[in-house]
């Protein structure tokens, strides 16, 4: 027993069986323990720095054949990666009149700047009366978005589809039709930030209205600088959702290519016109897209992260 | 966890009678409600001064003779607009819904005179049937305040004032005033056109039916026939290989992210690893930017002449380009693996926010136990995960089925094949598959029966899960 009163940083095990504690690594194996540790450091290394590779490959290939010379080489695929002659020709396309992406790209912005603002205040109003508020109704408005939710979201298309074209806001009117489309029914999206109000006190209400403040004072001076990050989170992805949809967009600008979006419009370029005229351009074009919500999304990562793991846990 | 399973299973007919015990009581209470409500109706009428009997015809009056003038005029404004909608506009279309129009279209002389259009009487048919209820409702509402109104003033208080009325929207009723705007949102562009959607599968709405030009009309089951039966210009086969495909897919596209993107994550987070925050910002990329860039790109990169099979064949590796979008079986696994690509970030972000709440002191007793990393993985790591991310596997399966821009974004669904019919490819999803009925072969109602059986099938997998995971269930355990 005293033997073992001797050496206390060696790892220890309970024997239940024979009732003692016995030592289960000697020194010399504790010493060959940290090189093991270093080994399988030094693999996980490997392993990242493959995967990076991976993972990042994509987007340099995409920059570095942003680069290629119109002029002087192809602008479609070829056959090698990186260009003989690096030059801005594809970027100086882009803010051409003609090519129509500025015009695209400011679309994209006005829409995404309307569903930032709207979509936040409707999924806001929605998780909050559903988590705080108590009244007649309420589970009823739960059980029917969540049945609502079980439908495929383009089965709606047509009957949409023609119901902005009763109020004449496809084709010509395309941007307000698809601002009103994306907005309209995001109070369904109150999931995580009603799972994010509900880990708020109800006593801090509570109280509040003890003191005698009404539920709007108590939302606006209590709930709200207390939701930061799940404001900033609904925000950010009420602003990049509409950078990325394609098929609404499309389907409701039918045509018009005045009213695309960045994305119907560098889809175009990329599957039905002429591919070996556009790649390059189309390279050039997603690298514009991608720089500002790329960093946008860095900025705000940390209230991302919070929401992606919020909603995780929650459902 | 399979004991579990049995036991749901064993449960499921007793499950099944409770329910449909429940359905009918529910009825009954229904009905027995709405007895009771007329039964309220005529007394009120019966015992109310000359107000409230006015206020049965002119909606309102009650309120405004009393003094409440705000409710008054809201009420009358609702049913003039009520009225005239009926009058003028919903009525006819109301009147139509049976058939759906009779009158065609006709050109004679190149001149067109357009007869009745199916699309706008069904759509408008509805729309007017969900008016009259609610105008139902408003008036049933109208009758109990004038009831509530000649009780207060009988007891000699005062009635509240407009002013009221108004703090109240911001107080005690504060919770309509922010649903408004989205439930009339949700109604109006999620309800509507979802109910549009169900009936349009009971009629025959395609190609050869489209309004304004030709008429459509209801065919009942025949659709529903059609999209499932097996032999001729049935689509059963079909079906059977893109709903097989659309459930191997979600498999795959749930648990093999899910599993690598946590080996991922418990790489980063080990203890000794430095640069963890450069390692999460690059896998972080793909969540950055947008998928119809990083997505198209890719898709090309795997092209007959893009720029792995180019590099390949230059290198001297392969001898003609591999067929990565051509080949129906090569399609599919580079799918799979592609999205592999995409879903570990996400993955890696979930488990890490997740692996922090895992209490340390079971890491410490496993490591003086003498477990090495795999056995503490095995039996610390997964089933916690497992059981704190129950909810998010489920969300992310049906996500998966329904996962329309990994697919149409990097094979559009093809490869075509002669051997499916209704244009599917080897790699269509039913969600995608319904989306080329619409935008390429405008064949209506067969999309409508493929959205249809898509909600069955996420409602099924939901009802199931969320019997066998507790943990979704109780809401207030989270508060």
């Amino acid at each position: 027993m005293a033997k073992e009163d001797r050496i206390p940083e060696v790892d220890i095990v309970v024997d239940h069986k024979a009732g003692v504690i016995r030592e289960v690594h000697p020194p010399h194996k504790l010493r060959s323990r940290k090189g093991h540790e270093r080994r399988v450091n030094a693999s996980i290394y490997v392993v990242l720095t493959i995967i990076s590779i991976i993972w990042l490959a994509p987007f340099v290939f995409l920059v570095l054949q942003s680069f290629r010379s119109y002029i002087t080489e192809n602008g479609g695929m070829v056959s090698y990666l990186i260009p003989k002659q690096f030059s801005l020709d594809n970027y100086r396309f882009l803010f051409q009149p003609e090519s129509q992406y500025l015009r695209w790209y400011t679309n994209t912005l006005i829409i995404a700047l309307f569903c930032a603002v709207i979509q936040t205040i409707m999924v806001l109003s929605v998780s909050y009366v559903l988590s705080r508020m108590r009244f007649r109704g309420r589970r009823f408005i739960m059980n029917m978005i969540l049945v609502l939710g079980m439908f495929p979201g383009f089965l709606t298309m047509i009957a949409l589809y023609f119901l902005l074209k009763q109020l004449g806001l496809t084709q010509q009117g395309a941007i307000p039709g698809l601002i009103l489309i994306y907005v309209a029914s995001s109070g369904m999206g109150y999931y995580i930030s009603k799972g994010f109000f509900d880990t708020i006190p109800k006593s801090l209400d509570e109280s509040a209205r003890i003191d005698g403040a009404t539920r709007f004072y108590v939302f606006k001076r209590i709930i709200m600088p207390l939701s930061k990050p799940i404001v900033i989170y609904t925000i950010l992805m009420g602003f990049m959702g509409p950078w990325g949809d394609y098929v609404f967009a499309s389907y409701v600008a039918f045509g018009k290519s005045e009213s695309y979006n960045v994305a119907v419009g560098l889809f175009r370029w990329m599957n039905t016109r002429d591919l070996q005229g556009y790649f390059t351009r189309f390279c050039a074009g997603g690298v514009l897209v991608a720089i500002p919500i790329t960093i946008l999304f860095f900025i705000l990562q940390r209230y991302y992260v919070e929401g992606v793991t919020g909603g995780a846990v929650k459902g | 966890m399979a004991h579990k399973f049995a036991r749901f299973f064993i449960s499921l007919p007793g499950r099944l009678v409770r329910g449909l015990l429940t359905l009918v009581s529910w009825i009954g209470a229904f009905f027995k409600k709405i007895g009771s409500e007329i039964a309220d109706i005529v007394q009120t009428f019966v015992h109310g001064d000359w107000k409230t009997r006015v206020s049965y015809v002119v909606m309102g009056f009650g309120s405004f003779a009393r003094g409440q003038y705000l409710r008054g005029i809201l009420f009358f404004l609702f049913q003039l607009v009520f009225n005239l909608y009926i009058l003028f506009f919903g009525g006819s279309y109301l009147a139509k819904l049976g058939t759906l129009g009779t009158v065609q279209t006709t050109t004679k002389n190149r001149v067109t005179t357009y007869g009745d259009n199916s699309f706008l009487i069904l759509l408008y048919g509805i729309l007017t049937i969900f008016f009259i209820i609610a105008f139902i409702y408003t008036w049933r509402v109208n009758i109990k305040q004038n009831k509530i109104s000649e009780q207060i003033l009988k007891s000699g208080k005062k009635l509240q004032s407009a002013k009221d009325d108004l703090g109240a929207m911001a107080d005690s009723q504060f919770h309509k005033t922010l649903l408004a705007l989205p439930m009339l949102g949700i109604f109006m562009f999620t309800v509507l056109p979802i109910i549009f959607m169900v009936l349009v599968a009971f009629t025959n709405y395609d190609y050869s039916h489209q309004p304004p030009g030709k008429l459509f009309t209801w065919v009942g089951l025949s659709n529903f026939k059609t999209m499932l039966s097996v032999g001729g210009a049935n689509f059963g086969s079909t079906f059977s290989q893109v709903l097989l495909w659309t459930l191997i897919w979600a498999f795959f596209a749930t648990f093999l992210n899910y599993f690598l993107g946590m080996m991922v994550a418990i790489m980063i987070n080990k203890r000794g690893i430095k640069l963890k925050k450069m390692w999460r910002t690059i896998l972080v990329m793909t969540i950055a930017i947008p998928q119809f860039v990083s997505l198209l790109y890719v898709s090309k990169m795997f092209a007959a002449d893009g720029l792995i099979n180019t590099y390949l064949l230059k290198w001297g590796w392969i001898d003609k380009a591999l067929p990565f979008w051509t080949d129906g079986t090569w399609a599919r696994i580079t799918i799979i693996v592609i999205n592999i690509w995409i879903g570990i970030p996400y993955l890696m972000l979930i488990a890490t926010g997740i692996s922090m709440n895992i209490p340390a002191d079971l890491y410490e007793s496993a490591r003086i136990d003498g477990a090495n990393a795999m056995q503490t993985y095995a039996k610390i790591t997964l089933p916690y995960m497992l059981f704190v991310t129950g909810p998010y596997l489920l969300t992310s399966f049906i996500g998966n089925i329904n996962n329309f821009n990994v697919i149409f974004l990097l094979s559009g669904g093809g490869p075509l094949s002669m051997e499916l019919a209704g244009n599917a490819g080897y790699t269509d999803l039913l969600i995608t598959w319904l989306y080329k009925m619409t935008v390429n072969d405008t064949n209506y109602k067969l999309a409508a029966v493929i959205g249809i059986i898509v909600f069955i099938i996420t409602a099924v997998i939901n009802l199931t899960v969320y019997n066998l995971i507790p943990s979704v269930r109780n809401e207030e355990d989270f508060q």
